[in-house]
């Protein structure tokens, strides 16, 4: 643990580097380190400088209009909250997710394993190959996707196509490659014809290799620096997510599983209706993003990782075959019971997008897809919680409504918020590891932020604002003198200014 | 069959004028011939969207700008190595790139209409400043769509 590094014991005396906003994340965080004379950090936080502000929002619409709504919270996951929205709102038509007729359940489904195919691909091929390929500490004119273009152009174009594929899944499914309006409450709007399937066919034996290359690429990268990848931003953390009912991985609709980092159970099944009674929201006052925690074990224990990492880990198997190999290969890398790498949340995700395609090929072959039978009709309630597994982790949409159908209140807890805390002590983990004692430079504070991609957070989720300030490193003496500072324009453009 | 002209209006809907490049769109959809012109909006550029240019003749880029100070620019894009590649969202300039890049090819002939921009708060509609440039450049993208030659774009070149 380094929590001892979230606040200084005199931070007045300290020089301050600020990271703002963390590049290659959606939406706008800053990282501030605290130095003491000889360059040792004594403080690292992650903010989120911007007030969040999607639940007033909400308010005071018709509860029918959230599933379009709510896709504008981000530009990268629009169909993960479009899905959590819908399934709170089927409750509010008094339809559980297990009567949704299966045509409807199938096609949702398919949906959500395009959204978090093409996301993944994002995140690894676009996001963080660079870093990855290239070294941490590489040229920043390296670290982009466009350097793995020219440099692995096999790799880079089929991180292109692997996106684009799950986008054109949305497409079929939605009419639209964002703000498809597939969900209605009770059911979908539309089936699959028979010509979207078969479209979608034709590349999917591609799509799996390509997926299964990818999961290669990343175990050859991670075990080929073992004790690196094992050791960089690691932290011992509990795990949440949802698993089916037979314990396997499972994105769309399960309990919630919570195991600690022995591998230990903490809730098995447990309904995620309940979710207020075992989730507590911490606030500290130098960050709008909450710290959520498991009420049972206290903000010092409890707090939790989602996300790929914590998907992989907690589940007892993965029921697509390619997929599981992978699974238990990456189960066999490490010797505990889970894996705590940071690193490794790449390895896992690039498994999810395994069991992604393999899936999608699957439901490809289902004729329910092609069914009518679209909507389930029920009583009203007024109050619906929705949970899925988005890309990142958990995503929990809560509403209750009035007797006029008017949204009267809201809840999100979106996966980044649930990752603040583990975030938090990886910066402060790489801060006191890499950081400490040495002169900073822009490729060693890059260290920093592969840390926080690791999570691919989603801060423009987390804080419902699109960042769109510069980057900023501020040196600052001990007499509170301006020293040095290096700004990236939003253009990417780096400029330094020395005082 | 692949539409030679390719529309792409990109932005947030719902975060105030970034939703200016769909809303243009979305308002001239009635009146283009679908067989000739594909309209596509998103919510921000990324590099498949060279996948996307593949088998055009020209393409025109929409967005909402704060740094446009004249209502409307209306301008040639070149390749650009930018740096915009470390963000979730890249320039025209840099998609066009990455065209280069993955086809080995020249990109079709590309422009960009920016239309000037300066409120994206959640929840809010477009501003009245945007709201008045909007309608002009909806006038002309109607006038490029009726003479969809390079030369003709060129001639009406802002910038």
């Amino acid at each position: 643990m380094y929590d001892h590094l979230e606040t200084a014991q005199n931070p007045s005396n300290l020089k301050r580097v600020v990271i703002d906003p963390v590049s290659r994340v959606e939406g706008h965080g800053k990282v501030t380190l605290l130095l003491d004379e000889n360059n040792k950090v004594q403080q690292a936080r992650l903010h989120i400088v911007e007030f969040r502000g999607f639940e007033k929002f909400i308010q005071g619409r018709p509860y029918w209009e959230l599933p379009v709504l709510v896709q504008r919270l981000c530009g990268i996951c629009p169909v993960s909250h479009h899905l959590a929205a819908a399934k709170a709102i089927d409750q509010l038509v008094g339809i559980d997710t297990d009567n949704l007729p299966p045509a409807a359940d199938k096609l949702r489904r398919l949906l959500h394993f395009g959204q978090v195919l093409q996301s993944h691909a994002l995140h690894f091929f676009h996001l963080s190959s660079p870093d990855l390929l290239f070294g941490f500490e590489s040229e920043i004119s390296k670290r982009s996707i466009v350097a793995v273009l020219e440099n692995y152009p096999e790799i880079g174009l089929q991180g292109v196509k692997l996106r684009k594929y799950g986008q054109e899944v949305i497409r079929m499914v939605s009419g639209k490659r964002v703000h498809g309006t597939a969900a209605l409450p009770g059911g979908m709007n539309k089936p699959l014809s028979k010509q979207e399937r078969d479209y979608l066919l034709e590349d999917i034996d591609q799509i799996i290799t390509w997926s299964q290359a990818a999961v290669d690429l990343i175990k050859k990268v991670h075990t080929s620096n073992l004790p690196f990848y094992d050791q960089f931003a690691t932290i011992r953390s509990n795990y949440l997510g949802l698993v089916k009912p037979n314990g396997a991985l499972e994105l769309y609709h399960g309990g919630i599983r919570a195991k600690n980092q022995h591998g230990e159970t903490l809730l098995d099944h447990f309904d995620y209706c309940d979710y207020n009674a075992i989730i507590h929201e911490e606030v500290r006052s130098w960050s709008y993003m909450k710290f959520p925690y498991l009420t049972a074990f206290g903000k010092q224990n409890g707090w939790y990782r989602v996300g790929p990492l914590a998907r992989v880990n907690n589940c007892d198997f993965i029921d697509t075959p390619l997929a599981e190999i992978a699974r238990i290969q990456f189960k066999q890398h490490s010797d505990e019971a889970m894996v705590h790498s940071t690193l490794a949340f790449h390895w896992a995700r690039l498994i999810e997008a395994l069991h992604c395609a393999e899936s999608i090929k699957t439901l490809l072959y289902d004729p329910d897809l092609l069914s009518n039978d679209l909507v389930a009709q029920g009583e009203k309630r007024y109050e619906g919680i929705g949970v899925i597994e988005a890309p990142r982790g958990t995503l929990f949409h809560h509403y209750q409504v009035d007797e006029n159908d008017i949204v009267t209140k809201a809840n999100l807890i979106v996966s980044t918020t649930s990752n603040n805390t583990a975030m938090n002590e990886s910066v402060r983990q790489v801060a006191a590891e890499y950081l400490s004692g040495h002169e900073l430079t822009e490729p060693l504070l890059n260290n920093i932020e592969v840390a926080i991609r690791a999570y691919d957070p989603c801060l423009s989720c987390a804080t419902h604002a699109v960042g769109k300030m510069p980057l900023q490193l501020e040196l600052i003496d001990a007499e509170g003198q301006l020293v040095d500072q290096l700004t990236r324009h939003s253009n990417g453009e780096f400029v330094r200014e020395s005082a | 069959m692949i539409q030679p002209i390719l529309l792409l209006g990109y932005g947030n809907p719902s975060r105030g004028d970034d939703a200016v490049g769909p809303l243009l769109l979305e308002a001239i959809a009635e009146q283009i011939d679908p067989t000739q012109i594909e309209l596509i909006t998103d919510f921000q550029l990324q590099i498949e969207h060279a996948l996307d240019m593949q088998h055009r003749q020209l393409v025109l880029f929409i967005d909402a700008s704060v740094a446009c100070k004249t209502g409307f620019s209306f301008s040639e894009l070149q390749p650009a190595k930018d740096n915009s590649y470390s963000t979730h969202a890249i320039s025209p300039a840099a998609v066009l790139d990455v065209y280069k890049t993955i086809t080995k090819q020249s990109p079709p002939a590309s422009f960009l209409l920016t239309i000037q921009a300066q409120q994206f708060e959640l929840g809010t509609g477009l501003s009245e400043l945007t709201a008045h440039y909007f309608k002009t450049a909806c006038e002309l993208v109607i006038q490029l769509l009726k003479q969809p030659q390079f030369n003709a774009w060129r001639t009406l070149v802002t910038k």
